[in-house]
């Protein structure tokens, strides 16, 4: 058998259905359901079998198209730069509030992808978030979080 | 039922009504472009305005913003690979590589007249079958949905070329097993939650489809950067804003148009099947009806794959109006939101509706046709503008798309969690992208997933555990028996083409 990743991916997505089916069976059902032709277990048991099966198909047969990818032209530093930053904003968007985090995040998100035009920076970061925001919360109404701009009094 | 359509006509052409249609169809595009915000939503903040009207105006308006909201979630899953909506989904798989291709202007044009001709054929089925097809409708039951649910997940055929057959399985099942997490619908305990309180909802359709499409997509362009493959073609502005169909492209919309409109709307009366299942239907059934030459352009820029589909989800939610007003069951969120708004004016829906009040669901038909016209007018001179989005540089529309992503869970649910699951999602659908495994399959699946489980439930608890259902009923049998073939006709293509 030629191991490569495509063969890996289905090894590592047979021991998922595993642990998804093994889950399953530890769904806790109602006493008075546990006999029942049909109950919060049954779908989820069919589904890690399934998952096993079509895993363990494509562990056995032959893969005549393999995929090769060239890691080497891969830009793996940007995209996990990029990745850390969509974190961070996770992380403080309720505590800090939407604008200031969310522009901070496109100007930084601009910066370590090479921009270095400023004023078109914070132009399509600040009062682009700005008038997105008054878009959402203005206009339709959509409560949107702040805590920062509710300290600086800009909103109610 | 002539007098009816002319008391119809006449309420639908009055000043104020097509005022209302327009004002509809242009914040309906604007809101559906949102990520997050579909025609649910759209319809939603527009109950209280509503209310300030006459029933027939009030719904003449909520509808306008449905087609509007379903056309910019089209736009937006074209443009950026960000279907805001499930029935847009089928959308971007030919949409977005054509945009790529610096096509943008075309493949929104294609996808303006696509939902125009869907959505005006629709509305003449409505106009002549209304009143009977509620009854078909009603004949539907759970063993039939459950062979429908199938033959929708035998659309992964579509995407299996290739050999990715195994591969479109596999990502099935994980969209189903996604689908499973939370609390189940009957019982109400908790599956795969793990103890989290933020799973015990489940996990939301926008947060799967912007991960494993906006969001990986945005990965993968980044990840691409220095690929000598994957660089992009430069296209002039008038290039990408174009919005001329040619001869060639005009014919073959031609063909797609009628058949992806009757399956369309069939599937949109049919209560809970609606815009996406009808989408991906109308899609895996276009690439098996086209020649082969075409079929390989399927994925990659199909004129046929992109209007299909879109002209399938406009005949949809045309369709979606028949159980709605005929029988009161709404066939789908957004209608169930419009019944709510109905029943608020004191409307009760219902078999006798087109003739207790003529006026509403007559003029409702009719306004649908001013819709599609009035939509196609406001958005075909728009395109040229709208498509210029692709012609920003990567480094601030790769920020933007993740920003308008992120954004989208966030008025959600207002939750920390959504968005590193959200990001989490997003990584290992960049990784399997890299690795050709297809991600269309698991969104139809996490689509599909709960119904699906809901009717075969029923159908098991009918049949005390027998499977017997599926071959009890013709109707289910028809079905099944169309998705076999379905499977055997791709299995004997592929075989009868490697032996080529």
């Amino acid at each position: 058998m030629n191991i490569n990743t495509t063969k890996i991916i289905s090894l590592l997505f047979f021991i998922f259905s595993a642990f998804y089916l093994y889950t399953a069976y530890q769904i806790q059902v109602f006493a008075f359901d546990e006999n029942a032709p049909f109950n919060a277990r049954t779908f989820p048991i069919y589904l890690g079998y399934t998952g096993l099966f079509f895993s363990g198909l494509k562990l056995i047969l032959p893969d005549p198209d393999t995929i090769k990818v060239e890691h080497r032209t891969l830009e793996y530093k940007k995209t996990a730069l990029l990745i850390v930053i969509a974190i961070i904003y996770g992380a403080t968007i309720l505590k800090v509030g939407y604008f200031l985090t969310t522009s901070l995040f496109l100007f930084a998100s601009y910066y370590f992808l090479g921009e270095r035009r400023w004023v078109l920076m914070f132009l399509l970061s600040f009062p682009f978030v700005a008038g997105f925001m008054y878009l959402l919360h203005g206009v339709l109404e959509i409560y949107l979080r702040d805590p920062f701009l509710k300290s600086i009094g800009v909103m109610g | 039922m002539t007098e009816g359509i002319l008391i119809g006509l006449t309420t639908a052409l009055s000043f104020q009504n097509i005022f209302m249609v327009m004002i509809g169809c242009f914040f309906g595009t604007i809101i559906g472009m949102l990520p997050g915000l579909g025609p649910m939503t759209a319809i939603a903040l527009m109950i209280p305005i509503t209310y300030g009207f006459d029933p027939a105006t009030g719904l003449i308006l909520m509808a306008g913003v449905y087609y509007g909201a379903v056309f910019g979630g089209s736009t937006s899953s074209i443009l950026l690979n960000a279907p805001g909506v499930p029935g847009t989904v089928a959308t971007s798989f030919d949409g977005y590589p054509m945009a790529q291709q610096g096509k943008a202007g075309k493949a929104l044009a294609i996808a303006a007249w696509s939902s125009f001709a869907g959505g005006t054929l629709s509305a003449i089925y409505l106009l002549f079958m209304a009143p009977s097809l509620s009854k078909v409708s009603l004949s539907f039951r759970s063993p039939d949905y459950f062979a429908l649910m199938i033959l929708g997940l035998t659309a992964i055929a579509a995407f299996s070329s290739k050999g990715q057959f195994l591969k479109a399985m596999m990502m099935v099942v994980l969209g189903l097993m996604l689908a499973s997490v939370g609390q189940d619908s009957l019982s109400d305990i908790t599956r795969f939650t793990f103890d989290n309180m933020n799973l015990t909802d489940g996990i939301s359709f926008v947060l799967v489809v912007m991960s494993t499409f906006a969001m990986s997509e945005a990965l993968t362009i980044i990840l691409k950067r220095n690929d000598p493959t994957a660089a992009a073609k430069q296209v002039s502005l008038t290039e990408l804003g174009s919005i001329r169909i040619n001869k060639e492209e005009r014919g073959k919309m031609y063909r797609t148009i009628p058949r992806s409109s009757v399956i369309g709307f069939l599937i949109g009366v049919l209560p809970g099947a609606g815009a996406t299942i009808a989408s991906f239907l109308a899609y895996g059934m276009e690439r098996n009806l086209v020649k082969d030459e075409e079929k390989e352009k399927f994925g990659k820029g199909s004129v046929n794959g992109l209007s299909a589909p879109e002209t399938a989800n406009n005949a949809a939610c045309s369709g979606s109006f028949v159980p709605m007003l005929t029988l009161g069951i709404p066939g789908s969120g957004t209608t169930a939101v419009m019944l709510g708004a109905l029943l608020g004016f004191g409307i009760q829906p219902g078999p006798r509706l087109y003739m207790t009040n003529p006026e509403i669901f007559w003029s409702v038909i009719m306004s649908m046709y001013i819709g599609m016209v009035i939509l196609l007018i406001l958005n075909l001179p728009l395109i040229p503008y709208i498509a210029r989005i692709l012609a920003v540089p990567k480094n601030y529309l790769i920020p933007l798309i993740l920003f308008f992503s992120i954004t989208g869970i966030y008025v959600m649910s207002f939750n920390n969690f959504d968005i590193y699951l959200m990001i989490g999602i997003a990584v290992v659908a960049t990784f399997l992208r890299l690795y050709d495994f297809p991600m269309p399959p698991l969104i139809l699946a996490f689509v599909l997933g709960g119904l699906m489980e809901e009717n075969l439930r029923r159908s098991l608890l009918l049949s005390n555990g027998s499977w017997e259902f599926l071959w009890d009923r013709t109707l289910t049998v028809c079905i099944l028996v169309t998705t076999i073939l379905i499977v055997l006709w791709h299995i004997y293509k592929t075989f009868t083409k490697k032996k080529s």
